[in-house]
């Protein structure tokens, strides 16, 4: 089937196109870019005063499957990602049981394929994330993991993690570091400050975070492997990143919409829809982590999609499940909250959101509009109005912080290899 | 009082304390009648819900409401369902159910009283959660040094030892600033992080500093059932830090009052010799509990007086 998609603004920064035209697609690909297209027998989409990105990509999101799929499975979560305007995701390892060995990465392709978006398995980086044994990275590398990565458990001995880092080399794939020292954040639930102190909330120091990103980038530096920091949390974090990246340490690193959007002072009503880990920190370092997407401290936006039923978050804070969902709410929350109000321009919106993600995961074909490449495409309603209701979240789960939050600016059409999976024009 | 729920003090405005404070000190002469029942609260039915240990503020509570003529109900942990697998939340409701009133909960989770008022019709009353307030032992303090003294404002209070881990200490100073008092905590640093600094407070880790000239001393238990890593070295070297002790007092004003909110550890924050001398108004702290969990009882349920 042909389509030819009227009238929108075309952005792909990578080969510098930012214009006001049309896109055939044909077979699931681009055929051409330009202005005043027209063909015959094409299903016509006019998308005047709408914006056409490469198709975005979440590189950070747990789906449930296997394990609890009462909360998510890969088919619901990525039925999330299309409304949420993604095309592809990066499946963190965590589940129950893990992704590590070649197998389960195999499972998780399979499952992916036939779900709506591009699911791309991260795979565990230590047998069970136990932080002790290397996994078959290779072999799981071969059955389509992108990159490695105990997310949840940090991997706490540094004799394992260069080892592995060392080994990641003749791969040339990246190493995906949840960086939280456990001794030091040990029973806490909430960022440790005054305001969590009054709270009597169980404080995670941000100490517990940076110390472990500057060990993990100096072994990074040591080895030379890649390592991309995920769910940044404070200022402190952000100047060891900005150092190593001055010294040329491969260093890539994240943002998730909570943190940048949300601070500790929303905890005051311990309500568990704001409890996550690393948890959420000072308006200071919220400013910072700000900052730090247009300094290019930070490379991605993603969301940590961590989805919980409500029966596991609907008890009192402390037994409450770290974590929250953000598929279906991080284009709306970045565009209106950020791109709107000029925090960031449109180009970094893209870059943040697409390019680098694909860059860091060694995506081909992704982060660009170009003729020829696969039709994967994210398109945006900058006018349109919405508000956030989870009842109508295509996620088995509900658990955000942003319920109720109006916003201006939404996907409205996504497309992978040329089909729509998600339409809301 | 026009709230429904009693969760913090820090909540609290200033005319809602002395309101609560007020009422109690009518309600101490009730308790000291040969027929100690006024008809209060009859036919309203309160829950005592205690997830945690305790004697003095469940037994408080409870002779409370019945002085005031209230159904009482006490559930505590050890002999609810909570240990198979039920909820915080269905335990309440199952509670709830059957038609109560009030609900006075302790829990070992900061924060669980607030939860409960998301879904409780009852009226909800924190008896201590977690290391988060303990609002009515913040009140019963109050009210002891307002019968000692005639008066909040202008007293120096110094609270000493394991602030970081005590709900009491959380609201006591809350209370005791927001009556005009000048609140100074003391205790080791790690256990007195410095952010406590950001409270309207005075930090002083030198015990004998800090309880020069004070009127009121409220000493703390080390809640070591809390402590996650050692916060300290040994008791030993504890003690000899913060332990009051007759010598100390003597830097003090020559009537202060020495409180605590109990249990005491006897020879580790206290030596025998304070806690049983004139000095120490501990058991009075515990007849004053009574009547200010009368009035806060009454105030929220609106009884007529």
């Amino acid at each position: 089937m042909r389509r030819l998609l009227k009238n929108a603004r075309i952005v792909s920064p990578l080969n510098k196109l930012d214009l006001i035209g049309d896109i055939l697609i044909e077979e699931g690909q681009i055929m051409e870019i330009g202005k005043g297209l027209s063909c015959d027998d094409c299903e016509l989409l006019d998308l005047t005063r709408m914006i056409i990105f490469p198709g975005l990509i979440d590189m950070h999101v747990h789906f449930r499957e296997p394990g609890r799929e009462e909360a998510e499975d890969i088919r619901s979560g990525a039925k999330a990602a299309a409304k949420g305007g993604f095309v592809a995701v990066g499946m963190m390892p965590n589940t129950q049981p893990p992704v590590d060995d070649p197998l389960r990465v195999r499972f998780v392709v399979e499952r992916g394929k036939d779900s709506k978006v591009y699911v791309f398995p991260v795979g565990a980086f230590t047998k069970g994330r136990e932080g002790k044994e290397l996994t078959e990275m290779a072999l799981m590398a071969a059955e389509g993991a992108v990159a490695f990565s105990d997310d949840g458990s940090p991997v706490g001995d540094p004799l394992i993690l260069r080892r592995g880092l060392e080994y990641l080399l003749s791969l040339d794939l990246p190493y995906i570091d949840h960086a939280e020292d456990l001794r030091l954040s040990q029973g806490g639930v909430a960022n440790e400050s005054y305001f969590t102190a009054k709270l009597g909330l169980r404080g995670i120091p941000w100490v517990s975070e940076a110390s472990i990103v500057a060990r993990d980038l100096l072994i990074s530096e040591f080895t030379g492997a890649k390592i991309h920091i995920q769910h940044v949390s404070c200022k402190s974090t952000l100047n060891i990143i900005k150092n190593a990246k001055a010294r040329g340490v491969r260093v890539t690193a994240e943002a998730t919409p909570h943190h940048l959007l949300l601070d500790e002072t929303f905890l005051s009503n311990y309500n568990t829809n704001f409890k996550m880990n690393p948890p959420l920190r000072t308006r200071e370092d919220r400013d910072a982590l700000v900052e730090g997407l247009r300094s290019g401290i930070i490379d991605v936006i993603a969301s940590d999609h961590a989805p919980h039923t409500k029966d596991d978050k609907e008890v009192e804070f402390d037994a409450a499940p770290f974590g929250v969902i953000g598929l279906e709410t991080t284009v709306p929350l970045i565009w209106d909250k950020l791109v709107s109000k000029k925090k960031i321009s449109i180009k970094r919106f893209v870059e943040l959101l697409s390019i680098n993600p694909a860059n860091i995961l060694n995506l081909k074909g992704f982060g660009k509009i170009e003729k020829g490449l696969p039709a994967n495409l994210t398109v945006i309603n900058p006018k349109k109005e919405i508000k956030i209701e989870t009842e109508k979240f295509a996620s088995k789960s509900k658990n955000t912080p942003f319920e109720g939050w109006k916003l201006k600016g939404a996907p409205v059409l996504t497309f992978v290899e040329g089909e729509i999976v998600f339409k809301a024009l | 009082m026009k709230r429904k729920h009693l969760i913090s003090i820090e909540e609290l405005e200033t005319h809602e304390i002395k309101e609560t404070l007020e009422t109690a000190k009518s309600f101490l002469e009730i308790s000291k009648r040969p027929i100690k029942k006024v008809p209060t609260l009859r036919g309203k039915t309160v829950v005592n819900l205690f997830f945690e240990p305790s004697t003095r503020t469940m037994s408080s509570f409870e002779i409370a409401a019945k002085r005031l003529s209230a159904d009482v109900m006490n559930f505590s942990s050890a002999s609810s369902s909570v240990r198979k697998g039920e909820t915080l939340k269905d335990t309440v409701l199952n509670l709830e159910a059957m038609n109560t009133d009030l609900l006075v909960i302790r829990h070992s989770a900061s924060g669980a009283a607030k939860f409960l008022t998301t879904f409780c019709k009852s009226s909800v009353v924190n008896a201590g959660d977690g290391t988060h307030e303990h609002p009515t032992q913040a009140l019963l303090d109050a009210l002891t040094v307002l019968e000692r003294k005639g008066r909040l404002n202008g007293m120096k209070v110094v609270i000493v030892g394991d602030i970081l881990h005590s709900r009491v200490a959380r609201s006591d100073t809350f209370l005791f600033t927001k009556m005009g008092s000048k609140v100074v905590l003391s205790g080791p640093s790690s256990l007195l992080p410095s952010y406590f600094s950001s409270l309207p407070v005075k930090v002083e880790y030198n015990l004998d500093k800090a309880v020069e000239g004070a009127d009121v001393i409220i000493m703390l238990r080390l809640q070591l059932e809390r402590m996650v890593g050692g916060f300290f070295p040994t008791l030993r070297e504890y003690r000899e830090r913060y332990r009051l002790t007759p010598w100390r007092l003597r830097a003090t004003k020559p009537d202060a009052i020495v409180m605590h909110p109990g249990p005491i550890n006897r020879g580790i924050e206290l030596s025998s010799d304070v806690a049983d001398s004139g000095r120490s108004v501990i058991l009075e702290q515990v007849e004053k509990g009574v009547a200010v969990r009368m009035a806060v009882l009454s105030l929220l349920l609106g009884g007529a007086r």
